[in-house]
């Protein structure tokens, strides 16, 4: 619904002209937009600074200087040495986790939601617009509400699994579990996605293969697979900044070896004891931003239409 | 249920089509669709109940069965950190909303103005909204240090007595928040915003411009009732950020100083996983669970109320 919108946001003005190129008008006009942008990429700026001076010299000046002496000692630190309690293997114990979380859990999710909006677009049965409803509805209930039984469910689960194999395992504190609920909740905004992407595809081409006889699984994989490719990347794009930048899934889900690394991050930066090394945590800061960073400035307008998809996640 | 479907199913093929295929085939996608199924029905709708229904209970420790009526939800609201967290929340909700709104929509107005660089500028806007909360609430801690940040900077201009510490200053320490809320969020509402008035016919300008009509009333008396819809969307998917704030207070603040940031959604998690308060956990959830509705019920009215969905 937004995601047909939001797209024409990129095909071009259609505001009143402009007429002469110095004109007082303009003067304001380029004038606010320089100073707003300078507010917006101040931030990333002080990032940058903060990480590549050294502590001396940020007790001496103040967050905006830029470096005297340029030192990437903070970064190395950052990874490999910052503490989060007694531990203090650094950040890229968090980056290896979230890595792990991240993979199976953009996998696990695009596959189930696609074949979801597959069979909600061209195969409908008695209650499956019920069902897609309730889930687009269910989007938007705070995760608060929902977060203890789900604890609940997956510690059943593991004990469930258990059982059935006969060794130890557990979903509640594992990286599994993690998945499993990043599943669950990319599922509304994915599958609705996906819906209204195989919605578009000619009735003729699903007809067709029909004819010759390609069932479900045939039909998806041979027809609507390859013909939606893009849409594929919109929802990778979508899946692996939302899962990167997750906290709140991460610090319940998971136990502190397996913190993903936004919840590493606060753990060192937030941390009471020792001195406060701000440049080793502006650069623990900006490595966590890094991933999502890289992939809003390479993928552009593909990174639109999907935020643009999941503002009904809000 | 799915089972009298199967058969209410089957029984009409029988009538109908004489192509036997054709209830596997819908088997089939019955079977893809269980996770979708199982996510509705087990976590959100499941779920949800689970939650409201034990929030009328004294749970502590471990989820029981012995309901104590509204007992959770006099004791929530006669709680003070609950009510700082209300209040919080709505200070912070009705200025984000409104700074949005102007925000979004003045940079979007600006933006369609056929301007040169319109992707680089746009491209700079949007970034905060690609960064997790967590990096949000760490980049402007530091910027808002009283002994490095902006104080600082004024302070070394010359201003000696300047005094901006929002962060550790209990009155104010809310909007140290909001200033890094409004960062990373309101790119994505220009984004919208936008997308609203690129949908507007050009002949709507023509039209104004050879009226002789000055912009400004241009936008005000025709262009922003046209975009009531966006307007409306951009509302949703604000209200239902603000209520959902959790991340950003726990990295900027960690509720400081005292309580005096602390938001509901931290509060739920604080009751449930920390001092061991379940039901009062619950109860706060109902509540957030409560506010989103009241948002929501009207927009879906409004939205798929008179019209089917196609």
């Amino acid at each position: 619904m937004a995601d047909t919108t939001v797209s024409l946001a990129m095909e071009g003005p259609r505001g009143p002209k402009p007429r002469r190129r110095l004109s007082p008008r303009n003067i304001m006009l380029y004038g606010t937009l320089i100073v707003v942008a300078l507010y917006y990429a101040l931030p990333l700026y002080v990032m940058i600074v903060t990480s590549l001076k050294g502590m001396p010299e940020i007790r001496l000046g103040n967050v905006f200087a830029p470096p005297v002496e340029i030192t990437f000692e903070p970064w190395v630190k950052a990874w490999s040495e910052a503490c989060t309690g007694i531990n203090c293997e650094g950040l890229s114990r968090g980056f290896w986790n979230s890595i792990q979380i991240l993979v199976p859990s953009v996998f696990l999710s695009i596959a189930i939601a696609s074949v979801n909006g597959y069979a909600l677009a061209n195969w409908r049965f008695k209650g499956s617009e019920v069902f897609f409803t309730i889930l687009i509805f269910g989007a938007f209930i705070p995760y608060q509400v929902m977060i203890y039984p789900i604890v609940i469910i997956l510690r059943e689960m593991g004990d469930g699994i258990s059982a059935v194999t006969g060794t130890e395992f557990r979903l509640m504190g594992s990286i599994w579990g993690l998945v499993l609920v990043h599943t669950v909740f990319g599922m509304p905004i994915l599958t609705l996605l996906f819906r209204n992407y195989f919605t578009s595809v000619p009735e003729e081409l699903f007809k067709a293969a029909r004819v010759d006889g390609a069932g479900f699984w045939g039909i998806y994989f041979r027809i609507m697979l390859p013909m939606s490719l893009p849409i594929f990347v919109v929802a990778m794009i979508l899946q692996v900044t939302g899962i990167w930048n997750d906290f709140l899934f991460g610090v319940i889900y998971t136990k502190p070896e397996t913190y993903p690394m936004t919840v590493q991050l606060n753990n060192i930066v937030n941390s009471v004891q020792g001195v406060k090394e701000y440049n080793v945590n502006m650069a623990a800061t900006l490595l966590t931003g890094l991933v999502p960073l890289v992939i809003y400035f390479v993928s552009g307008k593909l990174f639109v239409r999907g935020i643009a998809a999941g503002a009904v996640k809000g | 249920m799915t089972l009298a479907d199967n058969a209410a199913q089957s029984r009409a093929n029988e009538h109908q089509t004489k192509r036997p295929s054709r209830l596997f085939k819908n088997m089939t996608a019955k079977v893809a669709s269980i996770p979708m199924v199982l996510t509705a029905l087990v976590v959100f709708v499941g779920c949800t109940a689970w939650t409201i229904t034990y929030s009328f209970t004294n749970s502590r420790l471990l989820p029981r069965l012995e309901f104590v009526g509204w007992d959770q939800y006099d004791r929530l609201w006669s709680t003070r950190r609950w009510l700082i967290s209300i209040e919080n929340l709505a200070i912070f909700g009705i200025c984000s909303l409104i700074l949005s709104f102007v925000i979004g929509f003045t940079l979007a107005a600006l933006l369609d103005r056929k301007i040169r660089g319109e992707a680089v500028f746009r491209t700079i806007f949007l970034y905060p909204f690609a960064l997790s909360f967590i990096v949000t609430g760490l980049v402007w801690q530091w910027i808002l240090n009283p002994d490095f940040g902006i104080q600082q900077v004024v302070r070394d201009w010359g201003w000696e007595s300047f005094v901006f510490d929002p962060l550790n200053n209990a009155d104010i320490v809310i909007f140290g928040i909001l200033i890094a809320g409004i960062w990373q969020g309101s790119g994505f509402i220009m984004v919208i915003m936008l997308a609203g008035l690129r949908g507007i016919d050009e002949d709507i300008w023509k039209a104004a411009r050879v009226d002789g009509i000055p912009t400004w009333k241009t936008y005000v008396l025709v262009i922003i009732p046209m975009m009531r819809p966006v307007f409306v969307t951009a509302l949703v998917i604000i209200t239902s950020g603000i209520i959902k704030v959790y991340d950003l207070v726990v990295a900027q603040t960690s509720g400081g100083p005292g309580i005096a940031s602390e938001v509901p959604a931290k509060y739920v998690i604080e009751k449930m996983f920390q001092s061991q308060n379940l039901a009062q956990g619950f109860a706060a959830s109902t509540m957030m669970l409560l506010s989103v509705l009241v948002v929501l019920i009207p927009w879906a009215y409004l939205e798929f109320g008179g019209k089917k969905r196609g």
